[in-house]
């Protein structure tokens, strides 16, 4: 029950573009098309679920031991760079198919707040690394969640006369804007 | 101070980075895709427009694809003979002849001669105009000429003249966008060098297709049988009764032009 609460919480209440503010620029520039979006998001999950993993096994077994926990920014960039580079090999030797449709974001993802952001939460809530999982997948979902409807938004903004001076980014900006104040709605939830 | 403060912090940053870039540089090594030699020396022969009309995500997939062999050398409609042959070069094999395509908008229905339903306000954009029933014109079929198509072209190769979509042949390097762009299915593809063809796409029962428009086809068969190389063939529709609508079979197709002649509507049309 707990982690369900955590996946929900994650996913509604402390959405990650909505209410914390982070990763939006994926949100902003990945989100024209709704297949885009689509492969944007899963893809964002799968790094956010790795990374989650290898933060909290190098935080708790090496960070914490070596009393070198202040570290912590510094060393899950560093690590989740080098996952991603890993991980966008590794899939683009074993599996060429998953390589076509995430390998254009994965590098889009490398230097993500979003990812940083999952896993210095994580770290400061103190959660087990069941936990973290949870908390993380959640946060990704909730990501492709808010890309997809945003770019399904952005799909028939593009087809409305907007006023020449709100066309391109300032109507995109001010969706976002009403997007946030709906999820807004689920503050109380929880 | 203690130097030891800083120092192991670097040192076991120091190692960390040590350490991913090591497993990194390994995994280059273990997780190397082998690339075929061929596959830039193809890709460099290529236009480079990343239209998609060959049907692959790109020059790049196409250039993987004719390298490995899944695709012939003149897959590129939009290069023609001349990359064909420099593609061949690179693979060592004869280029063969690709037909040259062009495409083509099947309506005439221009502003004089197709009729209108209501008067119609909204964005200049045909995929939205067609979800207003249909569209403002009393054909269901014809273009609606809000220019989707061409804002698709890359080329420049599609201009509304009249209110219709007309397709430039010159410039037009068949490469799709516009067939995909156009929410009625009113373009295709059609043999650069066939000068003969049905400029309609009305699939409506004559009398409605009548009052709709000056120059629609209305499935009379007249030029079906008057083809000597029985190239026309009738498509109907499941209706009762059916509406038809000609359609030229390009492969028979010789040019003669007696069907232009004998349509009553003149919705054939031999093109220079």
């Amino acid at each position: 029950m707990d982690l369900f609460v955590t996946l929900m919480a994650a996913i509604f209440v402390n959405n990650f573009i909505f209410s914390k503010f982070l990763g939006i620029c994926p949100f902003l520039g990945v989100s024209k098309k709704v297949e885009t979006a689509a492969g944007m998001g899963v893809a964002v999950i799968f790094v956010i679920a790795l990374a989650s993993a290898a933060t909290w096994l190098v935080y708790n077994f090496v960070l914490v031991p070596l009393n070198l926990a202040y570290l912590y920014n510094i060393a899950f960039i560093l690590i989740i760079a080098s996952l991603v580079q890993f991980v966008e090999m590794f899939i683009k030797k074993s599996s060429p198919s998953l390589y076509q449709a995430l390998g254009v974001y994965l590098p889009l993802i490398t230097t993500n707040c979003a990812v940083l952001g999952v896993t210095v939460t994580n770290m400061e809530s103190n959660f087990g690394f069941i936990k973290s999982l949870v908390n993380g997948v959640g946060a990704a979902v909730g990501f492709a969640l808010a890309i997809i409807l945003f770019a399904g938004v952005r799909e028939r903004l593009e087809k409305c006369p907007i006023p020449k001076p709100f066309q391109g980014f300032p109507i995109t900006l001010i969706t976002a804007g009403l997007m946030s104040i709906a999820f807004l709605g689920f503050s109380g939830m929880l | 101070m203690d130097i030891n403060a800083i120092l192991f912090p670097v040192l076991v940053l120091g190692c960390m980075g040590v350490v991913f870039g090591a497993v990194l540089g390994f995994a280059s090594i273990i997780f190397k895709v082998e690339q075929d030699p061929k596959v830039p020396l193809v890709r460099e022969c290529l236009p480079g427009a990343n239209c998609g009309g060959c049907g692959f995500a790109g020059c790049d997939a196409l250039a993987e694809a004719i390298a490995k062999g899944d695709a012939p050398v003149n897959a590129c409609p939009v290069g023609g003979a001349a990359v064909s042959e420099k593609v061949a070069a690179v693979m060592g094999v004869e280029a063969g002849s690709a037909e040259k395509m062009t495409a083509f908008v099947k309506c005439q229905g221009d502003c004089n001669k197709a009729k209108t339903k209501f008067e119609y306000y909204g964005s200049d954009n045909c995929a939205f105009e067609a979800t207003v029933n249909g569209g403002r014109k009393t054909c269901n079929y014809g273009c609606l000429g809000d220019g989707n198509c061409v804002a698709a072209c890359a080329f420049d190769a599609i201009h509304i003249v009249d209110g219709i979509a007309v397709v430039d042949k010159e410039k037009c390097v068949a490469c799709g966008a516009c067939i995909k762009a156009c929410p009625k299915s009113l373009i295709e593809l059609v043999p650069y060098a066939k000068k003969v063809r049905v400029t309609c796409n009305s699939l409506d029962p004559a009398a409605a297709a009548m009052k709709a428009c000056d120059t629609a086809c209305i499935g009379c068969g007249k030029c079906s049988r008057a083809c000597p190389v029985e190239a026309i063939e009738m498509i109907a529709t499941k209706s009762v009764p059916p509406a038809k609508l000609a359609k030229i079979d390009y492969g028979k197709c010789v040019g003669c032009g007696k069907c232009v002649s004998e349509c009553p509507k003149g919705a054939i049309v031999k093109y220079n």
